[in-house]
């Protein structure tokens, strides 16, 4: 681990600067404290701080460069001719890693040499069964142009990690040799290091922004390189889910239309269960319950919220199903065929939803004044006409987002739908019957083993970009609508 | 007031209501209506507790018997013409003798623990013994005498895992209806584990394997555990504890004591409003794609689950840490500031101690919401691999791929044999004993430290 | 057991009795917030009940109408009669009580919804219009007796909530009168307006009083004396005074309403 290492030793370099940034600004001062613009300990981290902070960020930003770099130089001595059909460059590429961190483990390991594993004219059959009798994983014969991809990839590699340590630790003595330099009894490191501090802050708040950025990067990307290999008109347009395992693009029907239809219909299965009871188990709790109900009767409707999704999934899976298939199965209505159906995910779902939109719900009724209630009861109302005329149409709004809040929860839930709604897409009315979402596919099809460059994988990312667009809208659109709605009660 | 003079001037009206003692038709429908309404409520708070309660009876009722396992206690002789030919005791050359070595001599005994006992039944070769114990029974006695070759020639009691069908078959899972259409057990096996049990040589015993073990191959249920992928997800949670506290810690003070209202103030917060409901299978896809595919993070490893469960996680820690923050009354800093300190000491020495046990509370709850999370963790690859070893150190234990307990759960229900649905509601059961210990350290973290201003 | 105010007797004149209260209690949890008050409400008839923050003329004011039910902790003990039915007793029920009591509140109050609908709320859920028509009447006429008819006849739907301050008050005015109540209960219902729009309720109150019994509360002297023709002081929770208010104003017979009428506690 030459990179625990080098952290190891970056706050080596830190903790000296540390001191001696410390003694040196104490030593200007004659050891009198009191001459110093900042306390001691602010010249140590002003040095410290210094060492580290530009040191961490060059090896951060050199390891996600290198492998680019690397990457591109080697995958210029893989010719044209060297890709068999039906693969792609991205593919040889793959290889040509594996074999080299092939050659790594087994060199590691003691069994070959590390010339032999260099050597440019090494026997590809007798490297290749080296490698396998290792255990590493190889999948195909080797050819001699991915064995010298593979050794150059070792080589730059190497040298890559080796220029990275030394660039690293200079910068970090160059830093630490300038804080130190700094430190003086009138060098205001205070305000130094607060700077530096707030810098670090800074940084951490916009990971928030970052996480954003990545998401939608490799969302967008990914989805691009899918409609390059799949007609973006067919996946929005095509009624058909049908991939195919074998073949690599082509003869699969990718079609998003019957899994947006089960996500959909699935979704409203469970808010036609969480909407009502969250909705009245909110208003009783807050209008009409006793503070000894609402005390016992509200967290343990929260206790559901606490409940891993897994839970929910297998509840759905070996409880609900079961349970719907004695009343509806073959030996009750038979409208059903199997345990997983929409029925199954969806009412399993709106358990889960229950406290989500009842806790929700129940802030958005107490955020209307009392005033509104008590103009209600001195017209005579009863308490329920107050609800129903006042305080819900009052309420409306915020429980509007807070039912598009849910909504969008429902669509973006996957263990539950994964293990109760069943593989096949449908479209189809019967809710009885098995249908698939758009996050079971997005599991499905990267779970496989199908590779991340078929049209196969890659449609999960184009399933995933349009998950992500729909759920953001709403919740964009319901963060808006409750912040409006609070507002006007402010 | 021109439109007010239309009332006629002085003319009490007559009494439009009659007697307040009894009510009217219309308020008798009326208060009708309010008693349905109330009921309504009662009702959906009713369904919800119904369910709750169906939910956690499901789980401990199918899940409390993957605590008990049966085993058969049996004598074996461990028979020095088989384990040692030479007779030299040499390690090696033990070594060499595989698990198919042993089982004929665990057959043997089972055979002589029903002949012994006098037991009628048609099943009189060692063979036939096979489908009453675990198939992993034979390594089970082959680590044993590595460890103690002396022990060769001697014969010594032992407790082996039963098969899974006599395990099923002790625990109602297995009938005699559904053994006439399996392939590996039959009817007269029954009967003699009726008998080996009433004899005190099959019995069913707390499994403590079950908690500490680890995961087993498909046809070996009966050997599963959830001990290593509760280490998966404790180095998972060490990751996210490692990196979501600071960060978010971090985040929250800017935001909530340093940022100006400025246009990227303003996106950090919708940001994070956002991120906090973005599904987490989105997450996955995210660490999938920048943690796997570009910098070429090791797939199943705990550490990439603990990134991607990490950048999940904050926005719940920013959440309540800016709202503990936020609950530090202002005279708090302006005492600080009014003295000469900075800025950032008032924040560092006074605001963030104030606000630490809320900030505490929040990570925890946080991190039990990390703890029970699935769905990222299928697309990284923390599902379908076997959790069959235990990580060898700490490096190995973030690096090398191990499972967690909610994906070790999913793959337990996705296995075709019933016995693991038995193992995956227990996995249930053990994680939200995690999840309730780390929800009761919360409530009594704020019950204790929580200031009221 | 009777117990009136001394100046009881000499003020009633032919008036009827409306609200008959008699040593009336009320605790919020232990705090014993109205002692020993027993007082008589005339019909058609303006009672101002004055004294300094704290006293108790809110809380007893909303004993009248039993809004305060709706507050958990709060016991009310005595008997508070309605044309000589105890509101208190069992077989009351509130909601017939509000329908005949009505309460303004302090602040204004509207429901977000239409001029139009929130006149109509309380006529629907007391069945008291027949037809669309009817109802459009009863809104009418509720509006025109409210003092706001003209300003918003144009703008029926559009939100209550979009009117100024004093408009929006004698909506809520116009919402309490609309289910014909017989006493109408205002507390502080100026205190949060401007002098114009208090000119123009206070006006407003003195027409009202032509059909309605009012109640108001005030906590402003000038008010009191302008338009009531009771005045009741209240005093740390007792009834401390009640007469007619010209002379209570004039001529009070306790020394504390002398000191809070001339400024010096309150």
């Amino acid at each position: 681990m030459p990179v625990l290492w080098l952290v190891i030793a970056l706050l080596a370099i830190g903790a000296v600067g540390y001191i001696l940034g410390r003694g040196r600004a104490l030593k200007s001062a004659g050891g009198d404290i009191r001459k110093l613009h900042s306390l001691p300990s602010y010249y140590g981290w002003n040095a410290a701080l210094k060492a580290l902070v530009p040191a961490l960020l060059l090896l951060v930003l050199w390891s996600l460069a290198q492998p680019f770099y690397i990457n591109n130089s080697v995958s210029g001595m893989i010719g044209d001719s060297e890709i068999s059909d039906g693969s792609n460059r991205g593919l040889v590429m793959a290889e040509v890693r594996r074999v080299a961190d092939g050659l790594d483990n087994v060199v590691a390991a003691g069994l070959m040499s590390a010339e032999n594993a260099q050597d440019g004219l090494a026997d590809v059959a007798a490297i290749t069964q080296q490698l396998k009798d290792a255990g590493q994983v190889v999948t195909s014969e080797i050819t001699q142009p991915v064995l010298a991809a593979a050794q150059r990839y070792r080589v730059m590699k190497g040298t890559g990690n080796l220029l990275m340590s030394i660039a690293v630790i200079a910068l970090a003595l160059a830093g630490m040799v300038w804080g130190v330099k700094e430190s003086h009894f009138d060098f205001w490191a205070r305000n130094v290091v607060e700077r530096g501090i707030k810098a670090l802050l800074i940084a951490a708040a916009s990971i928030a922004v970052l996480t954003t950025v990545g998401i939608v990067f490799s969302l967008i990307f990914n989805t691009w390189e899918f409609f390059r290999l799949y007609p973006a008109a067919d996946f929005y347009t095509l009624l058909e889910w049908a991939p195919s395992f074998s073949g690599r693009g082509g003869s699969s029907d990718l079609g998003i239309l019957p899994l947006l239809w089960g996500t959909f219909y699935i979704s409203v299965v469970a808010l036609v269960v969480a909407v009502p009871i969250g909705l009245f188990a909110a208003i009783y709790l807050s209008e009409y319950a006793s503070p000894a109900v609402r005390g016992f009767a509200k967290p343990l409707l929260e206790l559901l919220a606490g409940i891993p999704t897994i839970v929910y999934g297998l509840f759905a899976l070996l409880t609900v199903g079961p349970m719907l298939l004695t009343v509806f199965g073959d030996d009750g209505f038979g409208w059903m065929s199997g345990g997983r159906a929409v029925m199954t995910a969806g009412i399993t779902m709106g358990i889960m939803l229950i406290p989500f939109v009842s806790s929700l719900s129940d802030d958005i009724i107490n955020a209307v004044p009392q005033a509104m209630r008590d103009g209600s009861y001195g017209l005579g109302a009863t308490k329920s006409e107050t609800i129903k005329q006042v305080i819900l149409p009052a309420a409306l709004p915020g429980i509007v987002g807070a039912i598009l809040l849910a909504a969008s929860r429902a669509i973006g839930e996957t263990m539950i739908v994964v293990l109760g709604a069943g593989a096949a897409a449908r479209l189809s009315l019967n809710p009885f019957e098995a249908m698939t979402t758009v996050t079971a596919k997005i599991v499905s099809q990267l779970t496989g083993d199908s590779d991340f460059a078929s049209p196969e994988a890659l449609v999960a990312f184009a399933l995933g970009m349009n998950l992500f667009i729909l759920t953001l809208g709403l919740n964009v659109l319901a963060l808006y609508i409750v912040r409006k709605y609070r507002e006007q009660y402010e | 007031m021109t439109n007010a003079s239309i009332i006629p001037p002085g003319s009490a009206p007559e009494p439009r209501h009659g007697s307040l003692t009894t009510a009217d038709a219309r308020t008798k429908k009326r208060n009708a209506a309010e008693k349905r309404f109330r009921m309504y409520g009662i009702a959906a708070i009713a369904v919800g507790l119904i369910f709750l309660v169906v939910l956690l009876t499901a789980i401990i009722t199918n899940g409390k018997s993957a605590f008990q396992q049966t085993f058969i206690m049996t004598e074996v002789f461990l028979d020095p013409a088989k384990l040692d030919k030479k007779g030299d005791r040499n390690i090696e050359d033990i070594k060499k003798v595989s698990t198919f070595g042993y089982t004929p001599l665990l057959q043997n005994a089972i055979l002589a623990e029903v002949t012994d006992r006098g037991i009628e039944t048609p099943l009189t070769k060692a063979k036939d013994m096979k489908a009453l114990m675990s198939a992993s029974a034979a390594a089970q006695v082959r680590d044993m005498v590595i460890d103690n070759p002396a022990l060769i020639g001697l014969t010594v009691e032992f407790r082996i895992l039963a098969s899974s069908r006599v395990d099923g078959y002790l625990k109602g899972r297995v009938s005699r209806e559904s053994v006439a259409r399996d392939k590996s057990i039959d009817a007269e096996h029954l009967d003699l584990t009726d008998a080996l049990r009433e004899a005190g040589v099959i019995a069913k015993k707390f499994n403590l394997s079950f908690i500490t073990g680890a995961d087993a191959s498909e046809s070996r249920a009966e050997q599963a555990g959830m001990g290593v992928s509760i280490l998966g997800s404790l180095f998972m949670m060490l990751v996210v504890l490692g990196l979501s506290l600071p960060i978010g810690v971090a985040a929250s003070i800017y935001l909530e004591e340093f940022a100006p209202q400025n246009r990227w103030t303003d996106l950090i917060e919708v940001n994070i409003s956002n991120l906090a409901a973005v599904p987490s299978i989105v997450f996955g896809i995210l660490g999938l794609a920048v943690f796997i595919q570009f910098a070429h993070l090791p797939q199943s490893a705990p550490l990439v689950g603990g990134l991607v469960l990490t950048l999940m996680t904050l926005p719940t820690i920013i959440i309540s840490t800016r709202a503990s923050l936020k609950s530090v009354p202002p005279s708090i800093r302006d005492a600080a500031l009014g003295i000469g300190a900075s800025k950032m000491q008032s924040v560092f020495h006074h605001v963030l101690p104030l606000a630490a046990p809320g900030i505490l509370t929040g990570t925890i709850i946080g991190l039990a919401q990390a703890l029970g999370e699935t769905a990222p963790l299928l697309l990284i690859g923390m599902v379908g691999y076997i959790a069959s070893n235990y990580p060898d150190g700490i490096a190995s234990g973030f690096l090398d791929p191990n499972s967690a307990m909610p994906a070790q759960i999913y793959e337990w229900a996705k296995r075709a044999d019933p016995a693991y649905y038995e193992r995956a509601w227990g996995g249930i059961i053990i994680l939200l004993v995690f999840l309730l210990t780390m929800n009761l350290i919360a409530i009594i973290l704020r019950r204790r430290f929580e200031r009221r201003w | 057991m009777y117990d009136a105010p001394k100046s009881l007797e000499t003020t009633l004149d032919q008036k009827t009795i409306k609200i008959t209260a008699r040593d009336v209690q009320v605790y919020y949890g232990e705090n014993h917030a109205i002692k020993d008050v027993s007082v008589d409400i005339q019909a058609n008839t303006v009672t101002a009940f004055i004294g300094p923050s704290g006293c108790g003329k809110s809380t007893f004011l909303r004993c009248i109408n039993r809004m305060n039910d709706t507050i958990d902790i709060c016991r009310v003990e005595g008997s508070i009669q309605l044309d000589g039915e105890d509101i208190y007793d069992k077989r009351v029920d509130p909601v017939q009580l509000r329908a005949k009591v009505g309460m303004v509140f302090q602040k204004p109050n509207p429901f977000p919804k239409s001029i139009y609908d929130n006149i109509a709320y309380g006529p629907r859920i007391h069945g008291l219009a027949t037809s669309k028509a009817d109802l459009d009447d009863i809104v009418e006429k509720s509006l025109r007796r409210g003092a706001i008819w003209n300003e918003v006849k144009d703008r029926l739907h559009a939100p209550g909530t979009g009117l100024s301050g004093g408009q929006q008050q004698r909506l809520c005015i116009a919402r309490a009168i609309a289910t014909e109540p017989e006493v109408l209960l205002m507390d502080e219902p100026c205190s949060a307006l401007d002098p114009i729009a208090t000119a123009q309720v206070e006006e407003l109150i003195d027409e009202l009083r032509q059909q309605y019994s009012v109640v108001i509360v005030t906590h402003s002297m000038q008010q009191a004396a302008r338009v009531s023709q009771k005045t009741a002081f209240f005093h740390l929770g007792n009834l401390v005074e009640f007469g007619d208010t010209a002379q209570i104003f004039t001529n009070p017979e306790d020394s504390r309403t002398e000191s809070y009428i001339t400024g010096r506690i309150g």
